[in-house]
Formats: C-alpha cells, structure tokens, sequence
C-alpha cells in the first residue's frame, strides 16, 4: 500500500533514502509489524533454522527470538513434524506457498494444534531465499464440536443457582478491561474462570499468560514478569522479556496474587497505573498493553490488615469481583460433574464404563470436598482406572473418600441394584448414612472381603483367585500375608 | 544416579513422544562411571519410554518438550525431569551432573561457546 505522501516518490529516480523517510514519518522494522499479528510467526532460513520469531511464537515456545537465532526450528517449536519437516522444505523446492496441520508442544507442555503455512521469500538483492512460517492455533475449530456440549464458560460446568450466576457475569467481565480478582477455595476453577473471561473478551487472540506469584522466589518473579537485560544480573547473559510484555494485547493472568512479595507489589502497582515499566537492568520504559486477571484463595482483605498486602494495590485488583463457590455450596451440581467426569475419562481411558452406583453415589454426594471440583475430577479418574466392569462401585472409590465418610457407610446396597444415572436426572437422596458392619468399615477391610469371596468362588486357587482379582499372583500374595489370611 | 536423555542424531530431541533413542549415563560420584549407552527404541511411544526410564531406574531425564501428562507422571515417580532442553546431548549431560542445567536452556556446543569466548 503507498501512503499519498510518498507516491509521488515512486516515479522519481533522483529520489534520496533520506526524502523518502523524511516523508514516510514512521516506518515500523520487520519484526514490530509481526509483532502485531496474532500468529506465531517465524523466519527461517535455507537451513531451516529461526532468523527471527514474533512475540505470539515466543509467549507460546517460551524462548526469546533472540536466544533461539540460528537454531533448527524444529528444536524450538516442538512441531509433530519431526526431523522430517517435508511441508517447510516443498515450500522452498517449489516456491509455493504450502500448508499442513500438526501440533506443538508449548510452554505449558500442552499440545496444541496448528496449522502450519510456509511461505518461501527471496531477497532480491542477495538472492538468498527464507522460509516465513506461520502458525495458526486451530484449537477453537477442533473443539467447536465438543464446545456445544459444554456449559456457557469453556471448561465450567454447572446448574446450580450460584454457577448461573457467575456464568451471568461472565460477558460482562469479558467485555471490559478492567481487571478482575478471582477468589475461591482451592480447585474451584479460579483459573479455568480466568481463562474463559480471556477467550471471551476480545484479546481472544492475543496470548493468555499465567503465572504462578507463589512458585517463584522473589528476584526470579521479577525477572518472569517484567524481563531482564543482560548482563543485568549473575546469570543474564540474554535480553528476556516478562511476561507482562509477552502477554501484549492479551490478558495476564497472575494466580496466587497473595503470595506476591511487598516490593513486587508496588512494581505492579505502578504498572496498573501507567501501564509502563522499566524491565530489570534496562534504561527504557516499556509500554504494555494488558489486562490483568487476579486469583487467589487467600482473604487479601485480612493480608491487608496483618500489612502483608498493600492496600492501594488490593483496591485497584478489586475493581471487578467473582467469588466462586465451594463444591458443598453448589446444589446438585456433584452429580452433574460426576457424570461429565465419568463420560470424559471413560471416553480417554476406552473404558466401557457407564455409571456410579448407587452407594458410591451416596457416599460422593456426603463427601464435603475439601479439593473441591479438582478433587472431585481426580476421584472419578481414580474410579474409572480402577474399575473393570461397567460400575463404578464403593470399593472403586479412593480409600481416603471412604475413610471420611468413617462408620456411616453401608456397603450393601439397600435394593441391591446399582442405581446409575436416573432418566429423570433427579438427585439420589442425600441424607444421613445408615451404619456399616465394622468389618468392612476401611479399606482395608474392603480389600480383604474381596479376597476372601475371590478364594471362595475359585476353590481356594490362589492363581485363579488373582485372575478374579485382576491381580498379578505376587500382589495376591503379597496382600493375603498383610491381612494375615 | 543414572541419567536419561532423549535423543536425535547429537542432540537433545525435541519431543519427548517423538523420541526414538536414549543416551544412559550413569554417574557415580559427580563423574561418568563406564561407557554411556544408546538404546534404540521400535518406534516412538512416550509410555514406552516412560517405562525404559523406569525399568532403568533412573532420577534424572532430560528431553525437550513433553505432555504435562507424562511429566507429572516421571514426577510422581520421584524422576526429576529438566525439560525443553536445546542443544547436544553431551553438554546437556554435562551441565547437569554440574548442577548447572535448567528447564528451558539451551547447550551451545563447546566449539561455539569457546569461539564465542
């Protein structure tokens, strides 16, 4: 495109360097204009090693452009292409544009799918050739299809009254830029919240950032965020971006804000405020533009009185507030991810599991889960590794789960029929739980019945017995000499 | 202690489920003990390789990228992993035994770095 103060240069030959920049007020370098698109893009060599990468590349691979020039890019990007990478090498044989659809391996050790475009370049006062190589998240066009059965938020599941609430509000957080502090108990989905607001909001596109303020000591958090010189500490021997600046035009997602150190703090603050900063050893303000999502389980109000949490920095993260409720606050909504917990695993696994019963029902229902979704999330993979049949039952259940719920439990069903997912979809009764022989009141106990009626169904085969079990005969034995049997 | 690294050709491979050879090195007191190993795999499998690094008994893998899946699991079996590791396998080693490797670096060859120098 010809800028109208400039065409005027183009038909004349006389024309000097210095009129024409002189004319063209701003001309942004190669990679400032990458930087711009909301693509991982690359610049490859005849070797195929990186020349250059965008911003969105790095926040993605987590190395810096600069660090990785010179290196096969394949050892950057982590692409399933492999060491073959015959869609990059046709480009440069035929000088056509080519594209294929793999994955790569980023940051946070996802996979994430991509389509790759490879666009061979000539310079053509050199003659040299270069390859640009754009990577293009294909991860919302794979899910389309599982996004229709999943609730308004990505990933957030729920019906009861509190869960509607919050999915109410989740538009209206996501078309602001005012940040947000998410609180909640640990395993709420404070993160998943986060990342939903992000995907919603119109930074979509841009990269969604997160990072952990209580993993890292102090110095090294301040480095992650803000980024380094080199040479500007023991160690820095590269420029490094923060992370406020790899999240540029997207959203910044600082989890476990109430671990954050107090001179951390008043850094933040002053980013909040001007949107700008001084990245560690460096002379230049960087300017950044990012929107900032808080969680934390921690009561920041109390931090604040014990002076552990500035209180200037605590009202300008409160600005918009989502609280996400406990599991034992949201009304029927166990069940409900219960049964998408079930169908997900069952479904990665290929286990043809198709329902809890109805005392393993009861006792998850009592469960007050102190981990909360997570906790619940990871009871039901336990059931589903555990389980051989179509039921998950009692004994399939984590030993601990059944631990809490102590004496109370009866094993045997009061029907003796699995109940399984009801058509109408109702709740089973949650109530007091009637007591339970103390024979079978632990685990241990559990275990030990099942061995018992194992030896009694094969007539004492240990080897058939452990067949029944699904044991190797060591574990048979093993377990037998521990209960004394 | 022995130590696991994935690798392709020289070099530290870039994905973990890719991988269809690993370099053993066992290390005894600080130093390389004996002649380090190279085993090929049949074909690229990270629960193949999950199991190789266990059967081995090894506390230390490094690789390049690798599913949080299989990471937290070499974790849970108390393996340290150091991983999206760029560069040669040796050096890479090297670093390691000297404490000195981290997630994400990248091992420039000796040749490079003392030229650099």
């Amino acid at each position: 495109m010809v800028r109208n103060g400039c065409s005027r240069f183009l038909y004349n030959g006389s024309t000097t360097m210095s009129e024409i920049e002189e004319a063209i007020p701003f001309t942004p370098d190669l990679l400032e204009i990458l930087n711009g698109v909301p693509h991982g893009i690359a610049l490859l060599d005849q070797n195929l090693s990186i020349i250059m990468m965008n911003r969105f590349l790095e926040a993605i691979t987590g190395y810096s452009g600069e660090e990785v020039r010179g290196i096969y890019c394949d050892h950057v990007l982590h692409s399933s292409f492999g060491r073959n990478a015959q869609v990059f090498r046709e480009a440069f044989e035929t000088g056509v544009a080519c594209s294929a659809e793999g994955d790569i391996l980023g940051l946070n050790r996802k996979k994430i799918p991509m389509r790759f475009t490879a666009t061979p370049v000539a310079d053509p006062r050199e003659g040299r050739q270069a390859l640009v190589l754009v990577l293009e998240d294909i991860t919302a066009l794979q899910e389309i299809g599982r996004r229709k059965d999943m609730g308004p938020a990505k990933g957030l599941l729920g019906h009861s009254p509190k869960m509607q609430e919050i999915f109410e509000l989740l538009p209206v957080l996501a078309h602001t830029d005012s940040s947000v502090l998410v609180t909640g108990e640990t395993g709420t989905g404070k993160d998943i919240l986060a990342e939903a607001i992000h995907e919603a909001s119109r930074r979509s596109k841009y990269p969604f950032i997160k990072v952990n303020c209580g993993a890292l000591p102090e110095s090294l958090l301040e480095s992650e965020l803000f980024g380094h010189m080199r040479g500007a500490f023991t160690g820095a021997h590269a420029d490094k971006h923060g992370m406020f600046q790899l999240a540029q035009g997207g959203t910044i997602y600082l989890t476990e804000i109430g671990d954050l150190p107090l001179p951390l703090q008043v850094k933040l603050l002053t980013v909040l405020d001007d949107r700008e900063f001084f990245p560690l050893g460096s002379q230049k303000k960087v300017r950044v533009d990012v929107r900032l999502i808080t969680g934390t389980h921690r009561d920041l109000k109390q931090l604040v009185q014990e002076g552990k949490f500035r209180e200037d920095l605590f009202f300008r993260l409160n600005v918009l507030r989502v609280h996400l409720p406990s599991l034992r606050d949201r009304d029927g909504d166990v069940r409900l991810l219960i049964d998408h917990f079930l169908q997900m695993f069952a479904a990665n696994f290929g286990k043809n599991i198709k329902k809890v019963s109805a005392q393993a029902l009861r006792l998850l229902s009592s469960y007050h889960y102190p981990g909360n979704v997570r906790e619940l999330r990871n009871i039901i993979e336990y059931g589903v590794n555990i389980c051989r049949n179509e039921v998950i039952e009692v004994e399939h259940l984590p030993p601990y789960v059944l631990a809490d719920a102590g004496q109370a439990v009866r094993v045997e069903s009061p029907s003796g029929e699995p109940l399984g997912r009801p058509e109408s979809g109702e709740q089973p009764p949650v109530g007091p739980l009637p007591e339970i022989p103390d024979n079978v009141s632990s685990w241990s106990g559990i275990e030990k019945k099942k061995i018992l009626s194992a030896l009694m169904q094969t007539g004492g085969s240990r080897t058939e017995a452990a067949k029944v079990l699904g044991w190797g005969r060591t574990t048979l034995w093993r377990k037998m000499k521990e209960y004394e049997l | 202690m022995k130590i696991v690294a994935t690798l392709q050709n020289n070099d530290i491979a870039p994905r973990f489920d890719l991988a269809t050879e690993v370099l053993i090195v066992k290390v005894v007191r600080g130093k390389i003990s004996g002649e380090p190993r190279t085993v090929l795999l049949p074909g690229p499998s990270s629960d193949e390789l999950c199991s190789l690094i266990i059967r081995e008994e090894a506390s230390l893998v490094i690789c390049g990228g690798i599913e949080e899946a299989h990471f937290q699991y070499l974790v849970w079996k108390k393996i340290e992993v150091i991983d999206r590791v760029i560069g040669p396998a040796a050096e890479a080693i090297n670093l390691a035994i000297a404490k000195q490797l981290r997630p994400g670096a990248i091992v420039r060859p000796k040749t490079e770095r003392s030229a650099a120098s």
